[in-house]
């Protein structure tokens, strides 16, 4: 997706993780997490809440340190995700991580400009095209609804157009109409060779996109599934309620 | 097992030593040193409030040695010998303030003077608070033992800008009172007992140091089988 | 680089400009301040130059403490905070861009509370040698600020801990501060020279520290 970087062979994990271990006085937030990431898939990582699953995915976009353990984006171990990493990645989180006394447009430019996005007014008119905001640009962000601020914050996360997606809970609080776009989006974005790493409490959204599995429940992983019918089948076997759309 | 008791041994050799030492101290300054002419025996509490500076200070630099190859070595032995030495620190420090105080009070007449160096040594206790407080708000102990290493480099540059500023301050404004912590000329036997104590409490100090870095070990173990155990 | 840290500065202006929420709280801290130290003291008599410059500062740390704990607080509550965290940009610019925009919000606070001691006081604040002493004394005191607020951004220990770290360490400003401010009021601006050295190396030497420093303290 992006053209400065060196390509990795297909067969190369995007991202490995090695005895990812994260705790907080003794509590144990992440046990001995490991698992690799191929290109292009899209991983579910799944569990009951508490179970790690939204600190798994702050430590893997930067925002906090493991206690223990490795991780390697794009091939290369390290201890902080450094600047050329955090330039792959479009993260959105539970926050919108948008200012509310900004407009939509004037976020989104903030964003481009910290990206170093080229020609950023075409791109932020790219996005705002792809989550259909492109009417609401010049509102201020305090004035929309939820679910329109989480659509702003996703186009936010594909405004430098980034190998990866972190995407932790992005079906909360969507209406279908959303889940259905959300769904086209990121198969989309997987078509283009852009990986997905989501999390979700209990949905069947989240099985739909899923190529892969992971299970976490109270920071280890309790099993994975290689693939969709895999996955399916875990998951119908656990007491997650997987609720239809 | 063998190896650990020898390590045991030596460590308690070191304290042997170092309760020994004190000992001596303890008698040469009530019993071998002479009572100062003008101060009596108050001032007999001078010879613990040197080596208690000395100490207060020297913890502090052992936290920023320790801050610095901590954030750039990132192994936990720089960590706890930096917890160590703080709370070593931090009670040497409140002992300078007593003795100072106590010392203070019959020859000067109050509890307390703005004396450049008293002055700083309060300021370095209330560092030394800050610095627990910060390790006690922060329950992840990787971010903890981190942004504790940044106060104690930060802190410890501080320390002599802190004095310079304390002491242009004192010293463009005349204080009414001059303290004077040795005379003109101390008599030997003062001299040797002083240096006597010094050497006492630096040993002590490294015992002390040692047995405190020893605690926080087993205290990081036990924290971490405890989060092992809770899951 | 520029442009990162041009953006996030025009953001957070911008941002404080729509909402107006840390500088007008700044500003009622540092006036009411002034106002209970004239009762609290006697900024009118004889002594006015070294009173009123004590009461000055005391001010503008209250207000620096509060603005720097407002700033805080708005940054994360929406995740604007996590999103500079996430970007691609270097963590000294971070650094740089939030102590730009504090110095601005203390400045504007000082230059009001100054033309509130001149009129209520009678002093002679608009003196360039004030102005200079302002100048390095908020950039020290900010730097540190800058970099100690981050450390102390979780709601449980922000009130408490943001002081106890700040007030021992920044009080060489105050001192300089203060002092260098009474000499130049009372017409002795010569001798505030040393006064201006220390707070000048105050400064730099912990404004380098922190924008060295800081990308250590910026991940949680």
């Amino acid at each position: 997706m992006t053209s400065s970087t060196p390509v990795l062979r297909c067969d190369e994990p995007i991202l490995i993780v090695d005895g990812l271990t994260k705790r907080y006085g003794w509590k144990t937030a992440l046990s001995e997490v490991s698992f690799s990431v191929a290109p292009g898939t899209c991983l579910l990582i799944v569990g009951p809440n508490g179970a790690g699953k939204t600190t798994l995915l702050r430590i893997l976009a930067g925002l906090t340190r493991p206690t223990a353990g490795t991780i390697s984006w794009f091939g290369h171990a390290h201890q902080v995700v450094p600047v050329e990493v955090r330039a792959r990645l479009g993260v959105v989180t539970h926050r919108t991580m948008l200012d509310p006394d900004l407009t939509v447009a004037e976020n989104l430019f903030y964003y481009a400009r910290l990206y170093r996005v080229a020609e950023p007014s075409v791109r932020v008119r790219e996005v705002a095209e792809l989550v259909d905001v492109v009417d609401r640009l010049h509102e201020r962000v305090r004035q929309l609804s939820r679910g329109l601020q989480q659509r702003v914050a996703l186009a936010r996360a594909f405004l430098h157009r980034p190998d990866v997606l972190l995407l932790d809970e992005p079906d909360t609080g969507l209406d279908r109409a959303s889940r259905e776009r959300l769904r086209a989006l990121l198969d989309r974005y997987r078509e283009r060779g852009g990986t997905v790493l989501l999390t979700t409490h209990a949905h069947e959204f989240g099985l739909e996109v899923a190529t892969w599995a992971l299970y976490l429940d109270r920071g280890r992983v309790v099993w994975t599934a290689a693939d969709p019918t895999q996955v399916r089948a875990q998951l119908t076997g656990t007491d997650i309620p997987v609720v239809p759309v | 097992m063998a190896k650990r008791s020898s390590g045991l041994s030596w460590l308690a050799v070191l304290g042997g030593t170092s309760f020994v030492l004190v000992a001596l101290s303890v008698a040469m300054i009530f019993l071998y040193a002479p009572a100062d002419a003008t101060q009596g025996d108050v001032q007999r509490l001078f010879y613990l409030h040197l080596p208690a500076a000395w100490l207060a200070y020297v913890s502090f630099f052992i936290i920023f040695v320790s801050s610095i190859a901590f954030l750039l070595r990132g192994t936990p032995f720089w960590d706890r010998l930096a917890r160590s030495a703080a709370e070593l620190g931090f009670i040497f420090t409140t002992l300078v303030l007593l003795t100072g105080s106590i010392w203070g009070r019959p020859i000067w007449g109050t509890w307390w003077t703005w004396d450049a160096r008293l002055t700083t040594t309060l300021i370095l206790w209330f560092i030394y608070l800050g610095y627990f407080l910060l390790r006690a708000y922060i329950t992840d102990p990787e971010r903890g033992a981190r942004y504790a290493a940044v106060l104690g480099i930060v802190g410890f540059v501080d320390i002599p800008i802190i004095h310079m500023s304390v002491r242009w301050w004192r010293t463009l404004h005349p204080q009414p009172i001059v303290v004077r912590s040795e005379g003109p000329n101390m008599p030997t036997e003062m001299l040797v007992t002083m240096l006597v104590t010094l050497v006492a409490f630096i040993v002590l100090y490294l015992f002390l140091l040692i047995v405190k870095y020893r605690i926080e070990t087993v205290r990081d173990a036990v924290l971490e089988l405890r989060a092992e155990t809770a899951n | 680089m520029w442009g990162q840290l041009l953006a996030i500065l025009y953001r957070d202006l911008l941002s404080e400009w729509r909402a107006r929420e840390v500088v007008i709280g700044m500003l009622v801290m540092a006036l009411l301040t002034l106002l209970v130290f004239n009762f609290a003291f006697d900024l009118t008599g004889a002594q006015r130059a070294a009173s009123g410059s004590g009461a000055f500062w005391v001010a503008v740390v209250f207000a620096t403490l509060l603005g720097l704990g407002r700033m805080t607080a708005r940054e994360r509550q929406d995740g604007a905070w996590e999103g500079l965290v996430l970007a691609p940009v270097e963590r000294s610019v971070i650094y740089v861009a939030k102590l730009l925009s504090m110095v601005l919000f203390v400045a504007i606070v000082e230059l009001v509370a100054l033309v509130v001691l001149a009129a209520l006081f009678d002093l002679p604040v608009l003196r360039p040698g004030v102005l200079v002493v302002l100048a390095l004394g908020t950039v020290g005191l900010c730097a540190l600020g800058t970099l100690f607020s981050v450390m102390t951004a979780q709601a449980k220990a922000r009130e408490v801990l943001l002081p106890a770290l700040l007030f021992p360490l920044a009080i060489p400003v105050v001192i300089g501060g203060v002092r260098a401010m009474m000499l130049e009021l009372s017409g002795a601006g010569a001798e505030a020279a040393p006064w201006k050295s220390l707070l000048g190396g105050f400064a730099v030497l912990f404004g380098a520290l922190s924008v060295l420093t800081f990308g250590v303290v910026v991940e949680e």
